[in-house]
């Protein structure tokens, strides 16, 4: 059975590696299908820090790992280096 | 020979090396645009072989009328040289009232040459904001991502969606991130989109004129200098999205594409590649 508890999804790409520092992105994934996010569909961001959305209730199950730059790759750039994964669950029979 | 009033101007170049694309609002006039429209919809836009000089591309077609614009021209030329090749072309189309967007991606595969390709992109008709619009993140060029990788990201602090009237035309490097925003009307969004490569060196293609002799002189770290609108200000300014590390890093890959297509290897923003660079014996 798989209950009524169901997870939603957040992830913040912040400014730096610490939790406090500005959120620049962000997605939302809602597993109680109540709502729905897509690229593209907001300008502000829901947080202004990584420890706001601690503060509203969001549980934090994954810290950015920082690995250091593979030789010769020093002064490349990628992927987003500090998204942060929070998750909330709710009752989809609340 | 292009009369070089329509090719770019070095801020230009400065704005494209740092953003990664520019944008020209309603620059093609209202019948090309139609014409465009009316070919769509007759299916009569057809693509040529990878490979083939654009030159020999569009004969008898609306699109030709777009690439002969003398502003057209002027922006090829200063991008990859006069008669680039013809890469590929696509009408894309975003459905009415779609469910989602698509995701975010950088187009072809993991791409990191500094000779760069350029896609137009055109939009013959106006795209208002519930349309969508094509969804592009300025600086996102140097990033070594291969296509959707980055599709996890829906959101950007500094994202552009563009929202235009018809005419409007982006010329973006190739490793920019984009994606098709979700049409939530009942009309069909186009695009047309082409990729041209240079078969030049990217060496001072455009018009170097405003280049004055002190243009890429030192200044003082920290002095707190306006932001200004010349070519190392623009090379200095950092996008709402990037990390305070990793921005530092960008500014750095600014550096080197436009050591690249000036051939200045000794020009330097903020001393950042000058400092590395010291090697006393």
């Amino acid at each position: 059975m798989a209950g009524t508890l169901r997870q939603k999804v957040l992830t913040l790409y912040l400014h730096t590696s610490a939790l406090d520092s500005r959120v620049l992105g962000w997605s939302v994934y809602d597993g109680t299908g109540k709502d729905s996010f897509t690229t593209g569909d907001n300008t502000e961001p829901p947080y202004e820090t990584g420890l706001d959305a601690l503060k509203d209730g969001w549980r934090l199950i994954q810290h950015p790992v920082l690995i250091p730059p593979y030789p010769g790759e020093e002064y490349s750039t990628s992927f987003m280096k500090y998204g942060f994964l929070f998750e909330k669950l709710e009752d989809i029979q609340a | 020979m292009i009369n070089k009033k329509h090719h770019l101007s070095s801020t230009q170049m400065a704005e494209f090396v740092a953003r990664g694309f520019l944008r020209f609002d309603e620059l093609v006039p209202d019948e090309i645009n139609q014409a465009v429209m009316r070919g769509i919809d007759r299916q009569e836009i057809k693509g040529h072989r990878a490979g083939t000089p654009l030159s020999q591309c569009y004969h008898g077609t609306p699109i030709r009328r777009l690439l002969d614009m003398p502003q057209i021209q002027g922006l090829i030329a200063s991008l990859v040289g006069e008669d680039p090749l013809f890469d590929h072309d696509a009408i894309h189309v975003r459905e009415p009232n779609e469910g989602k967007a698509q995701g975010l991606h950088a187009d072809s595969i993991i791409d990191c040459r500094s000779h760069f390709d350029i896609q137009l992109m055109y939009f013959p008709h106006d795209v208002p904001l519930e349309m969508g619009g094509t969804l592009l993140l300025p600086g996102s060029h140097f990033r070594r991502v291969n296509e959707m990788d980055v599709a996890a990201y829906q959101n950007m602090r500094g994202q552009i969606p563009m929202v235009c009237k018809a005419g409007s035309v982006l010329a973006l490097h190739h490793g920019i991130w984009h994606c098709g925003r979700q049409n939530q009307t009942d009309r069909r969004r186009y695009m047309f989109k082409l990729r041209l490569n240079p078969v030049v060196r990217q060496l001072r293609l455009w018009n170097t004129d405003d280049l004055t002799d002190d243009y890429a002189a030192p200044k003082e770290i920290h002095s707190g200098f306006p932001r200004s609108d010349d070519v190392q200000g623009i090379l200095s300014k950092q996008e709402p999205w990037f990390e305070a590390a990793s921005g530092r890093l960008e500014i750095v890959n600014r550096i080197k594409l436009w050591r690249f297509l000036t051939g200045d290897e000794s020009f330097d923003v903020h001393y950042w590649l000058g400092r590395l660079e010291n090697q006393p014996a």
